[in-house]
């Protein structure tokens, strides 16, 4: 257990440093000069674009670039951006707000979309079934920005049952209607993982054996049924959860939220190489996390699986 | 087909010798089943798979139900402690239990029924046990649902002695453990142990044994047999199995195509079957009794005339040197080890699965590698088919050295010696028609046109007994038997030397078996093939092979004729093997009396 733990935590290092090589790689060949922009429509001075120039080391070759880049990240010094921000507080001031809002659309597809693919599950071919299917059709083929424009629209605007934008004060109620928006789509697809797992549980032997020995339907479904459907889901949530912390960039930007996926649309956009690689790395370290998190839990639930 | 069961006067008292004492008529029946009908709906209409079954149990009494698959036996079995699967439904008939009538009682009774009153042990103990929990807690969900009382210790207290009296030594420790970490024996003691958790007066065994090695078999029924007469269980056995339902049970019921076609003691119906089907079971039970089925024998000729050079001219080859050699395969001193990677850097360990294991196959002969499961017979086959590299050792085809071959010669080698393997239902592509399946092998190998290939085809149809509009239907449309055939077809498309027969009748049921090995017997007749079959029955054995080699843990333990190994085993582990054959005691005592 502790080997494979350690082994699995090694793995990070050529990971971290693939992906960083990557994304540094793939942003320095971007056409166009990001300081050439910085001035708006007169441009700046020559001599302040120099210095400028100078003090991102952007005349230095790409390796040197990367290897000064490594340098800030082990130094935990990652420099200041164009606007004179350390880069470190912007993203220490982005990563909790989108934190906070993916866990929470993670709990709500979980939770739900487990609870509504089990009940079609053990019902399947009912009117229960067939209602959430259509349900997460829909779900599933319309994109992510109507669902949020329409949530905001009745849920906020009409109704007035949830605040319209999040804004500055981002907390758990305000937050609430962006993480359903964000849950959605996984939410459908847990739901129909659930609903067959489950279905395909239901018809087992040993669910057989257990209804021989005598347990209540419900020890049945509790204990058999629901444990073992479990397992391909909860892999199906893990990697999910570096989707939602990424993905969020359309949720963030309908509700006003100031967290990774706008601030990493700025970056881009301003050409903020540093804080576009230091952002995107720490997506995949939570990523690589989020893994190796199932990959625990997974074995937890089937301890068919080893550690090797 | 020369198997019989030995045919003796009708009149045996029933149960003699089985310890059990019941008197029909004086006691009231414990289970009674009558005019049982089940139903199945399906897409294509209402499949009635039990139509009007009979079965009546006693206290302490065992009862088994023989029939094939298809014939509704579990169905009925099922229906009793309703569990029917899918769309399964009792449309008529009643089920009375201690008087107490089953059919439509609410769910919560039913609930309590089970487990309490009626104890199931099912066919596979390799699905039935659920893999995420620890095989005590599987146990104590029996007691706890069935009313148990007293607290956690007394409960893991009780799970222990449960597992003991299952046969499973060290049970304490065992309980911590999880399905996956035991053995099918192992798994199924622990189902039997669930089974009897809370004393049922009745106890359903469906196939109990059906996937277990004989000698594992064997054990465990004694065990349970045991066990059962102790606890004055009534025991109620599911079996395909005509031999091992004898010697189980003293009743004998014979289903077939859903209906109940006769029934009576058990001795009573081995030795003057009265019903079509029940004589047809009989004779073709494969056991020790039978004989090598000897097409070449009936026609004249004897097994030295096979081996005569012209018998090769008469079966066209391409590219096959004349100079055959008379032993077509010879296994030299052949070993292989696994590697078996451990939890931490380092810590592998080797397996040696086959060890130095010598062999020689006899062109037109059959020879038949016999052990349980894990004693190496089929890695030793792969190794032969060259689908495995030994680790040393050598397999010489027809002379030739297959580990020197070139990866064209290797692919030349492959047209002469092709397998059968045992699941019928995995070894055909499902999207590939029959056609198609048959077919492939001749178009890799590049043999003829288009029309050529499909007049082979349609050639091997007819080899295999089956009609030529099969050829366009899909494996799914087909009966096990069928697809074994299709199987064997596809074997013989590049006219190979050699079949590997790797367990290619050990999932069928015993009538198609024998209808199986029937034709291997006609198409090695006519065609000279050579088989290395390999299987855990030995009674397939007699009936196919001319010798025998048996392997224990990698090893070869015995090596003889076929006669020789049945009538005279010179090893413990072959007469242990021998002994297991279900029937095989019966057998002795009904020729001896």
């Amino acid at each position: 257990m502790l080997w494979y733990l350690g082994r699995r935590l090694l793995q990070v290092i050529p990971v971290f440093l693939g992906a960083t090589l990557l994304l540094y790689a793939l942003v320095f060949l971007r056409p166009g000069d990001p300081v050439a922009g910085l001035g708006g429509e007169r441009g700046l001075p020559e001599a302040v674009q120099a210095q400028i120039r100078e003090q991102y080391n952007l005349n230095e070759p790409f390796i040197v670039q990367y290897l000064l880049f490594l340098k800030g990240v082990f130094t935990l010094d990652f420099g200041i951006d164009f606007r004179g921000q350390e880069i470190i507080d912007v993203i220490g001031a982005a990563l909790p707000v989108t934190f906070q809002l993916a866990i929470m659309a993670l709990v709500i597809e979980a939770v739900f979309g487990v609870l509504f693919g089990l009940i079609a599950g053990m019902r399947k071919g009912g009117w229960f079934d067939g209602t959430v299917l259509v349900i997460s059709l829909l779900v599933i083929s319309v994109p992510t920005f109507v669902i949020g424009f329409v949530l905001q629209f009745v849920m906020g605007v009409k109704l007035g049952w949830f605040p319209v934008t999040v804004g500055r004060d981002p907390n758990f109620y305000s937050l609430l209607l962006p993480a359903i928006v964000l849950a959605a789509t996984s939410f459908a697809y847990v739901l129909r993982l659930t609903r067959t797992s489950v279905a395909e549980n239901l018809s087992a032997d040993y669910v057989r054996t257990a209804r021989a020995k005598g347990l209540r339907r419900s020890q049945v479904t509790g204990r058999h049924v629901l444990r073992n459907s479990l397992i391909p889901v909860v892999t199906f949530l893990g990697a999910d959860l570096g989707n939602l912390m990424g993905g969020a960039i359309v949720t963030e930007g309908i509700f006003n939220i100031n967290g990774v996926g706008g601030t990493l649309y700025q970056a881009i956009i301003r050409g903020e190489n540093v804080t576009v690689v230091s952002l995107t790395t720490v997506l995949v370290i939570v990523y690589i996390l989020a893994n190796l998190l199932v990959d625990l839990l997974y074995a937890a639930l089937d301890p068919r699986i080893r550690y090797a | 087909m020369t198997t019989q069961f030995p045919v003796t006067n009708g009149d045996l008292p029933v149960g003699e010798g089985d310890g059990r004492s019941y008197e029909a008529g004086t006691d009231k029946p414990l289970l009674e089943i009558s005019d049982l009908q089940v139903s199945f709906t399906t897409s294509e209409g209402v499949v009635h798979a039990v139509r009007g079954a009979d079965i009546t149990v006693y206290p302490g009494q065992s009862v088994a139900i023989v029939g094939e698959s298809g014939s509704g036996k579990s169905t009925t079995a099922h229906a009793v402690i309703d569990l029917l699967p899918g769309t399964g439904k009792v449309t008529g008939g009643s089920i009375k239990f201690d008087g107490r009538e089953i059919v439509g009682l609410p769910r919560a009774e039913i609930e309590a029924m089970r487990g309490r009153d009626i104890g199931l042990v099912p066919q596979d103990p390799m699905s039935n046990l659920n893999p995420v929990w620890r095989i005590g807690t599987q146990i104590e969900e029996a007691l706890k649902a069935n009313g148990f009382d007293g607290g956690k210790r007394e409960r893991k207290e009780r799970v222990a002695s449960l597992l003991a009296e299952a046969g499973l030594p060290d049970a304490e420790r065992r309980a911590r453990q999880y399905p996956h970490e035991f053995s099918g024996g192992m798994r199924q003691r622990s189902l039997i142990a669930i089974g009897l958790a809370s004393r049922p007066k009745l106890l359903i065994a469906d196939e109990p044994t059906s996937a277990l090695d004989v000698t594992v078999q064997r054990q465990i029924l004694d065990h349970l047999e045991v066990l059962t007469q102790e606890l004055g269980t009534a025991v109620l056995f599911i079996t395909h199995d005509l031999g091992l339902a004898a010697e189980r049970a003293e009743h004998l019921v014979v289903m077939f195509k859903g209906r109940v076609v006769e029934s009576g003691p058990a001795r009573q119906i081995l030795a003057n079957p009265q019903h079509p089907y029940t004589r047809r079971l009989v004779a073709s039970a494969p056991s020790l009794a039978s004989r090598r089925i000897q097409v070449a024998h009936e026609q004249g000729q004897e097994s030295d005339e096979l081996l005569a050079p012209d018998l090769d001219a008469t079966v066209p080859r391409a590219g096959v040197a004349k100079a055959a050699q008379a032993d077509i395969v010879v296994a030299k001193n052949l070993t292989k080890v696994f590697n078996i990677r451990g939890g931490r850097p380092g810590a592998s360990t080797d397996f040696k699965a086959v060890d130095d294991v010598s062999f020689t196959l006899k062109r037109g002969h059959t020879l038949a590698l016999v052990g349980e499961s894990g004693s190496g017979k089929s890695t030793a086959a792969n190794m032969v088919l060259g689908l495995l590299d030994a680790t040393s050792g050598v397999v010489e085809f027809d002379g030739t050295d297959i580990a020197s071959l070139s990866a064209k010669e290797a692919f030349a080698f492959r047209r002469r010696i092709q397998p059968v393997f045992q699941n019928p239902y995995g070894s055909l592509d499902p999207t590939f028609s029959i056609f198609r399946s048959i077919e492939e092998p001749l178009a890799l190998h590049k043999v003829g046109g288009k029309k050529e290939r499909e007049k082979r085809v349609r050639e091997l149809l007819d080899m295999v007994a089956l009609p030529q509009s099969a050829m366009r239907r899909f494996p799914n449309e087909l009966s096990g038997g069928q697809r074994q055939r299709i199987a064997i077809a596809r074997a013989l498309a590049l006219q190979p030397e050699v079949i590997v027969l790797d367990e290619a009748v050990s999932a069928l049921d015993v009538l198609v078996q024998a209808q199986i090995l029937e034709l291997l017997g006609n198409l090695q007749d006519e065609l000279g093939l050579s088989y290395l079959f390999i299987t855990h029955d030995l009674a397939v054995v007699r009936q196919i092979a001319d010798s025998v080699v048996v392997m224990q843990t990698g090893k070869v333990v015995e090596q003889a004729t076929t006669d020789e190994v049945f009538d005279n085993p010179r090893q413990q582990y072959t007469r242990d093997l021998l002994a297991a054959i279900p029937g095989a005691g019966l057998e002795g005592a009904a020729i001896a009396g």
